[in-house]
């Protein structure tokens, strides 16, 4: 029987520089402000990483957590794992509320950073022995588990050698072994394959497919779309600290009006312009990015080409620049936030 | 309380420790044996200091070789474990409340610093030669004292491995452990410090000073020393305010 997730109104403020140094975490430099108290020497920074999420994920399902740097992707890993303890709101692993039952949610659960924090004092078969022997596993057992475990992630021949010694995506490799040792309910996953070459990408895709398969729930983060289209069930797409939306992959897709999005420049864009724009056979959405740009969204994209020329020279304006982006979730993260996801 | 996993952590910091023994113990000894040898051999032996300056010198020797061994022991894994490569993460992802890991790291370093302490007698024993007028008439005395010495170098080590960063490490040796030492009435009675009364008093606040005075106590009791009941009751009571203070930091640090 699987472990599902629940995820209460969080909210999460740093009063301290946030720990990206530290765990790599992401955070939010949108909503800052100071609360200058007069008696307060040092003025207190505060960052809102996260602001009021709510989510829930049924056992066994892949989960996906889509969004920019600092959107609070990893703060809300680092809150469901224990490591990041929330400011209000509350999480449940299965029937565990985490954060005052620890040492239960703690077990059933496996974490794979962002940047792999081995243990670099052990060898690469040490760390998985020890990590077994954390979650109390016979010397037997962890022996025969990490071998398994160095077989799949193709680590057998580095099992002797230290941590430290390891290329980062070899490290990254051993990271996932970790944390599937103890066979955990529930896999977190931030932002599995940065770093990864993508044929190891591939291999993990595999594995985190077939982990899913043997009924685990599985939350990942990530900002490729690709792997977020390809792997997750459903997903949830943050921003500044906020779920902007929700759904599987194909609902999210077909939520944008039109699909396509034509990222269009004039040398000016009066209203007249953008007004025509909207006029056009397919088109749903005009947005105006800036006084030269605007954002169109239709239902075609190369067709269009031709009647915008015409709708710009009737207008006065030359046309400078277009892009067509084909139906994707980058497009939906656009519609929703008004910046691409790598801006 | 889960002891598997309490075990499994403990043994996780001796099996780290054990590869790097001959190193650590080079570390930690080092110094303090040269320093034996040559105040309690060479200045001794050509009159320049009285031989009765070796049982002096023998009980504080030991006394800051624990120190330092325990604090080093907990301190600088563990700057090195909450820093960039957060390598202690797995272990707070361990099935445990966050602070049995602090207490384990306490132990832990409390066993080092009773290692270093067993090493260093004899081989201070050896290096300052005949004449060395020590006692051990009062082994259990002897023993709760080396307890209570090696949980203050351990839990002082945790407290001040959760206070520093990476890049204070120089600092935290040049501005808390030297003056400490220094002023930890290892190389000379505490009595001795009676023509600067402000200082006499001043460094009663330093934990050191017990722990030398103790041992001193113990093993020269013919040398001046702070009465036995009066070290280790600081002792007893700046150990539990130390532990307090160790885990309460470590518990902060763990979560951000």
């Amino acid at each position: 029987m699987g472990i599902g997730i629940r995820i209460e109104n969080l909210r999460k403020v740093y009063n301290s520089p946030p720990p990206s140094v530290a765990g790599g975490r992401g955070f939010s430099f949108g909503p800052t402000r100071s609360s200058g108290g007069r008696k307060e020497k040092k003025k207190k920074i505060e960052i809102l990483a996260l602001d009021g999420v709510s989510l829930e994920i049924p056992a066994g399902e892949i989960f996906g957590l889509l969004g920019p740097n600092g959107a609070g992707k990893s703060t809300t890993i680092g809150i469901l794992t224990t490591r990041t303890e929330p400011t209000s709101g509350r999480v449940f692993v299965g029937e565990f509320d985490v954060w005052k039952q620890q040492v239960k949610a703690k077990r059933v659960i496996g974490v794979v950073p962002q940047r792999p924090n081995l243990d670099f004092a052990l060898t690469t078969r040490e760390v998985l022995l020890f990590h077994g022997a954390y979650f109390g596993q016979s010397a037997r057992e962890r022996a025969r588990r990490a071998d398994e475990q160095l077989e799949k992630f193709k680590l057998t021949d580095r099992a002797g050698q230290m941590v430290r010694e390891l290329s980062g995506g070899l490290m990254q490799r051993l990271s996932i072994a970790r944390a599937m040792m103890h066979d955990p309910e529930v896999l977190f996953l931030d932002e599995p394959s940065a770093g990864l070459d993508p044929q190891t990408r591939l291999m993990l895709w595999e594995i985190v497919r077939g982990y899913g398969s043997l009924g685990k729930t599985i939350v990942l983060t990530t900002h490729y779309m690709d792997e977020a289209d390809e792997l997750c069930q459903r997903l949830a797409i943050i921003d500044h600290g906020k779920i902007i939306a929700q759904g599987t992959p194909r609902e999210l897709k077909s939520s944008i009006p039109g699909g396509y999005v034509l990222r269009v420049r004039f040398d000016r864009a009066p209203e007249e312009l953008l007004r025509q724009l909207r006029e056009l056979p397919g088109v749903t959405e005009v947005h105006s990015t800036d006084p030269t740009a605007a954002d169109i969204y239709a239902d075609r994209g190369g067709p269009l080409i031709g009647p915008i020329v015409n709708a710009a020279q009737a207008a006065g304006a030359e046309l400078h620049d277009v892009h067509i982006q084909e139906p994707s979730l980058e497009n939906l993260f656009l519609h929703h936030t008004g910046r691409s996801l790598r801006e | 309380m889960n002891w598997k996993t309490f075990y499994a952590l403990l043994s996780r910091d001796g099996h780290v420790a054990r590869r790097s023994l001959v190193m650590v113990l080079v570390q930690n000894l080092l110094q303090p044996l040269l320093f034996t040898f040559v105040f309690g051999r060479v200045l001794t032996s050509g009159g320049m200091m009285q031989a009765g300056f070796k049982s002096v010198l023998l009980p504080g020797v030991i006394a800051i070789s624990m120190v330092i061994a325990g604090v080093q022991a907990v301190a600088m894994p563990l700057i090195t474990e909450f820093q960039f490569s957060r390598e202690i993460e797995d272990r707070l992802l361990a099935p445990i409340e966050n602070g049995w890991l602090a207490v384990e790291k306490i132990i832990a370093g409390m066993i080092q610093a009773l290692v270093a302490g067993l090493v260093v007698i004899p081989a201070a024993w050896l290096m300052m030669g005949s004449s060395t007028n020590i006692s051990f008439a009062h082994p259990f005395v002897f023993a709760a004292f080396c307890l209570l010495v090696a949980l203050l170098a351990a839990a002082g080590g945790l407290a001040l491995g959760c206070s520093v960063g990476a890049t204070q490490i120089g600092l935290m040796f040049s501005i808390i452990l030297t003056p400490m030492l220094m002023f930890g009435c290892v190389y000379y009675p505490w009595s001795f410090l009676r023509a600067f009364p402000g200082l006499q008093y001043a460094v009663l606040l330093n934990p050191v000073v017990y722990a030398s005075e103790g041992l001193r106590g113990v093993l020269a009791p013919q040398v001046p020393h702070i009465a036995t009941w009066i070290t280790a009751s600081a002792l007893a009571a700046i150990d539990l305010g130390v532990i307090a203070l160790g885990i309460k930091k470590f518990r902060k640090k763990a979560v951000s």
